[in-house]
């Protein structure tokens, strides 16, 4: 039942916002230290100050074990959420990282506007994955769909606006379903809360009312849809291609991985939570997930084959990751309690994992871009002569996303598939396997590219040269390799944080 | 011989470690060299102890802690344990072997040694850990580690159609690894660990039973992989194209080494773990081996190109090992084993020596050869001699290599083996007029300059030709280490 209101109950805990409210401090002090320093570099290191510190406070959460709701039940505090702040914060640090060299060669005019935005962006994905109730999770989707529709418009050139509005008005119908859905939930249990829900669901499924239950399935179509959406997946991918392609590139780097992670905690956190409790005959929701999965694998690794832009190729991957990373929320649904906490843990792997090998390589598509490039893969011939570093980072980066050892993502997919073999989904485990096989074709080709020798002799371009870019590839390659060969470590901690998260 | 803690494991990442030397350190080509040569040299050596060890004291084994304690990924139960027994000590030292001769073959590349090097060895290193490997997932990652390194090196240091034979190479294997990946993972949860030795001890009492998948299918989804390695018709079209423009000691170690690969999977795990079911298959398999061996013998009349010529050549032997594997004797699943390892350093020496012709006339165009021997006499004489091992002279290692296959399968498949023995027959024919128009005949005017082996390709050649020698005429110094093995999986002794 809804908790009710009163200054008693309202369980305000600065602590447990901790990171959000440093994170939100250190936005407001970008923008106004932006007014007055001459040397806007500052505002970077500021920007990554405040990252480190929110992480700080994610980390203490973490040791401290913190966990219980606040703020009437609408904050949820959970290792599950904190691990998930700490992949979303670590993505934001290193995107931070790459971002000065191009910001000061395309973006001079906006640097207080471009760090001050992707923080915003940044705590409104932070509290995506703490929100326990249905309109603070559309509250904070906004929070971070605003700043990312500004962030994507910064080029202020014709391709970089469109698709600014592209993703304002395909985001706007995607919250619009998705909050129909969440309309549909609240009339069928009465109640925003999630955790409220599962106990009410199965109270009015077990009354019998197929009437309930069909809205109930016509709830989870549309939050689906919504989530769908935020995750990349087919059929809800339109909008990927033509982002990337638009948007600044550090952008693009950073809500591929940043946003993606965030979206796919919301889904678990809503979706899963109510649905596995409610008990549903009509709808075989993780055989329905499992086809998300492979549809959006096949369409976007088959697809990918034909480009020729590096970053519409990349839009294209990363469709196919989500692919991977619904196998895990498939399989999550599709087993006891056993296999749920392990799908859960893949899918926090994976996703951290993915985190380090998509970051690596737009740092090193940034560190290899011309400053008037096209982006198309032809461009990047002879990479390793301009700038070896970047070219190391791109391989191993891709070596990753196809899946191959020793690296994190090919721990990653073994872990998911795993998981979907033991939750009976093994056929879901093969056309993992197999679209692998497909993604190596591309992921390949733009590798063979940066080892040959040619392409126009021109000198290293400045960007390559910066210290922040470069540490950033640095910290994403090790992480790469690290999570490839010594796993345990992160994966021990993904399982307690899913074990925080098991209902 | 004792051995001491770690072998394995120097043995597996002694390569790597020696790419990461090259990597940081190898600003001068020279130095580059030595380095490669140094680690691979000392990787032999090991190799040999390790050999000497295995004959003293049987199986050496090696693990982090008790099996399962450590484990590298939690809650999936996979740890590092690498185990050294019958079947896979002659490849280790084989793999070692090669390595030396593949960095010696390699010293007239000219083109970004320092990578070209590090990748080489990186291969070496998924090499030998597949041959070693007791925990199933580790075998499966040492299967896919030896993917990259093989792409840069054919797509980078290649001839020809580069690019698409270093793709398809990568594409095929992944096709077969995908389908295998879910029969590790079926079997995993059959035993409830990745210990292949459990597996193995489950699979010949046949209890190995998988939950929700036949053991039918997973049989054939690691077939699938295997057979793509071998390879066996019609899975062999990659072979050709990579073969044909591999670097020199690229396509020596594809030969020597990468294809056992696939053997060696199909002994341990289809034969090992999977008794009953091959059984049942193995009548159909006889059959593809057997188109296997007449038709790439068939094939290589056609041929023009002379690396093309000995590729087809190699699908044609590597029949045979399919040939002895499915007739499920212990004589003829040796016989294969010791095929394996006779093939290993007959073709790869083949390879070795039309990578010489090659460096030194520029082209493999067989009709433009003739008459080298004149100019060559010391790799022409090489060329004859491994032209000979390889259709089965007796006192070469090829010799009883084939002789154990056909009279194993000749119990089991009398008619199968019949045609298939026409294979030496077309094999004779081949071998014989390639030497004809490569190396007799008047020597055309063009080739007046060419020169003969260089010293570091002498010495690579002679450490290919004395295990020829070594093994054909004392076969049974690797054919008994391998039977140790066999007939734990097959019976009979």
């Amino acid at each position: 039942m809804p908790t009710p209101i009163d200054a008693a109950s309202l369980g305000i805990d600065f602590g447990h916002l901790a990171p959000e409210i440093i994170l939100t401090l250190a936005a407001i002090t970008v923008v106004l230290v932006d007014l007055v320093a001459r040397d806007k570099r500052v505002l970077a290191w500021l920007s990554a100050l405040g990252v480190a510190m929110a992480g700080g406070a994610a980390v203490w959460l973490w040791t401290s074990d913190a966990s219980g709701t606040s703020y009437s039940g609408i904050v949820i505090t959970d290792l599950f959420g904190t691990m998930f702040k700490l992949i979303v914060l670590g993505g934001t640090l290193l995107a931070i990282l790459f971002s000065p060299a191009y910001v000061e060669r395309r973006l001079s005019r906006f640097h207080g506007e471009y760090y001050g935005l992707l923080l915003l962006a940044t705590v409104g994905m932070m509290l995506l994955v703490s929100m326990g109730e249905l309109i603070s999770i559309v509250l904070a989707l906004e929070i971070q769909t605003f700043a990312l529709v500004a962030l994507i418009a910064l080029l202020k050139d014709a391709k970089s606006t469109e698709s600014a509005l592209k993703f304002l008005l395909l985001s706007a119908v995607a919250t619009a379903v998705m909050l129909y859905g969440m309309a549909i939930l609240f009339g069928l249990t009465g109640t925003t809360f999630i955790a409220d829900m599962p106990g009410v669901v199965a109270e009015r499924v077990a009354e019998g009312g197929l009437a309930n239950n069909l809205a109930l399935i016509l709830a989870a179509v549309l939050l689906i849809v919504g989530f769908g959406f935020k995750i990349s997946s087919v059929p809800f991918q339109m909008w990927v291609p033509p982002v990337y392609e638009g948007a600044p590139t550090p952008i693009v780097g950073y809500f591929s991985v940043v946003s993606k992670a965030a979206g796919f905690a919301v889904l678990m956190r809503v979706f899963i939570v109510v649905l596995e409790q409610a008990g549903l005959d009509l709808l075989d929701w993780p055989l329905l997930i499992g086809v998300l999965a492979i549809a959006s694998m096949t369409i976007g690794n088959v697809v990918a084959i034909i480009q020729t832009n590096i970053k519409r190729l990349l839009a294209y991957s990363t469709i196919a990751q989500a692919g991977y990373i619904l196998i895990g929320v498939a399989v999550m649904g599709n087993g006891g309690a056993n296999v749920y906490e392990l799908a859960t843990s893949g899918v926090i792997f994976y996703l951290a994992a993915y985190t380090f090998s998509n970051l690596a390589a737009f740092g090193a598509l940034i560190a290899l871009s011309r400053p008037n490039s096209n982006d198309s893969i032809e461009e990047l011939t002879g990479g390793y002569s301009r700038s070896p570093l970047a070219a190391i980072v791109l391989t191993v980066a891709l070596i990753s996303l196809v899946g191959l050892p020793p690296t994190g993502l090919f721990v990653g997919k073994i872990y998911l598939f795993y998981g979907a073999v033991q939750g009976d989904l093994w056929w879901l485990a093969l056309a993992g396997a197999l679209n692998s096989f497909v993604s190596a074709y591309y992921y390949l080709r733009p590798v063979r590219r940066l080892w040959q020798s040619g392409g126009p002799a021109d000198v290293a371009s400045d960007t390559a040269r910066s210290f922040s870019l470069r540490a950033s590839m640095v910290v994403s390659l090790i992480g790469v390799i690290i999570l490839g060969i010594v796993p345990f470590w992160l994966i021990s901690r993904a399982t307690e944080a899913s074990a925080s998260f098991t209902p | 011989m004792q051995p001491f803690d770690g072998l394995i494991t120097l043995i597996v990442f002694l390569p790597v470690a020696g790419a990461a030397v090259i990597a940081v350190a190898g600003r001068e080509q020279m130095l580059v060299r030595r380095i490669a040569l140094g680690a691979m040299i000392l990787n032999l050596i090991l190799a040999t102890y390790a050999w000497l060890s295995y004959s003293a004291n049987g199986p050496i084994i090696e693990q982090l802690g008790q099996y399962g304690s450590n484990p590298w990924i939690p809650g999936v139960n996979a740890s590092y344990l690498l185990t050294i027994d019958g079947l896979s000590m002659p490849l280790v030292f084989l793999t070692a072997l090669l390595g030396v001769v593949a960095v010696l073959g390699s010293w007239h590349v000219k083109e970004r040694v320092r990578e070209y090097h590090v990748w080489l060895l990186m291969l070496l290193t998924g090499v030998q850990g597949v041959f070693v490997a007791g925990d199933l997932l580790l075998f499966f990652l040492f299967w896919e580690v030896e993917l990259v390194p093989m792409y840069f090196l054919i797509a980078m240091w290649g001839t020809g159609h580069r690019e698409y034979s270093a793709m398809k190479f990568v594409l095929y294997t992944l096709f077969g690894s995908a389908f295998m990946l879910v029969g590790v993972l079926a079997l995993r949860f059959a035993i409830g660990s990745f210990d292949m030795g459990a597996m193995t001890l489950a699979g010949q009492e046949g209890t190995l039973r998988a939950a929700f998948l036949s053991m039918d299918v997973i049989f054939l989804m690691f077939l699938a992989a295997f057979a793509i390695k071998l390879p066996v018709w019609p899975l062999h079209t990659w072979l050709p194209d990579a073969h044909t423009d591999a670097p020199t000691a690229v396509s020596v170690l594809l030969a020597g080494v990468l294809l056992k690969m696939g053997g060696y999977g199909l002994i341990r795990i289809n034969v090992g773990m999977f008794p009953s079911e091959m059984e049942q298959w193995a009548p159909l398999l006889v059959i593809f081996s057997v188109v296997s061996i007449l038709y790439g013998a068939a094939v290589v009349f056609r041929q023009t190109d002379l690396k093309r010529l000995v590729a087809y050549s190699s699908v044609s032997h590597m029949g045979l090992v399919l040939l002895g594997v499915a007739s499920l004797g212990a004589v003829s699943v040796t016989g294969a084993a010791l095929q394996m390892f006779a093939h290993g350093t007959i073709t790869g020496l083949l390879f070795l020596v039309v990578g010489i012709i090659y460096e030194n006339a520029h082209t493999r165009h067989i009709p433009d050869l003739g008459g080298l021997f004149s100019r060559m006499p010391v790799v022409g004489a090489v060329f004859v001699f491994a032209g000979l091992a390889s259709l089965g002279l007796p006192l070469l290692s090829g010799f009883a290599a084939e002789l154990m296959v056909f009279l194993g399968s000749f119990d089991a498949y009398p008619w199968q083996t019949a045609f298939a023995v026409l294979g030496i027959v077309l094999t004779a024919g081949y071998i014989l007029w390639t030497v004809e128009r490569v190396l007799l005949g008047p020597l055309k005017e063009r080739w007046n300059s060419v020169k003969d082996a260089s010293p570091a390709d002498f010495v690579a050649m002679a450490l290919l030709v004395l295990p020829i020698i070594i093994v054909g005429v004392y076969p049974a110094l690797v054919a008994d280490v391998f039977r140790d093995a066999v007939t734990l999986l097959v019976g009979g002794g």
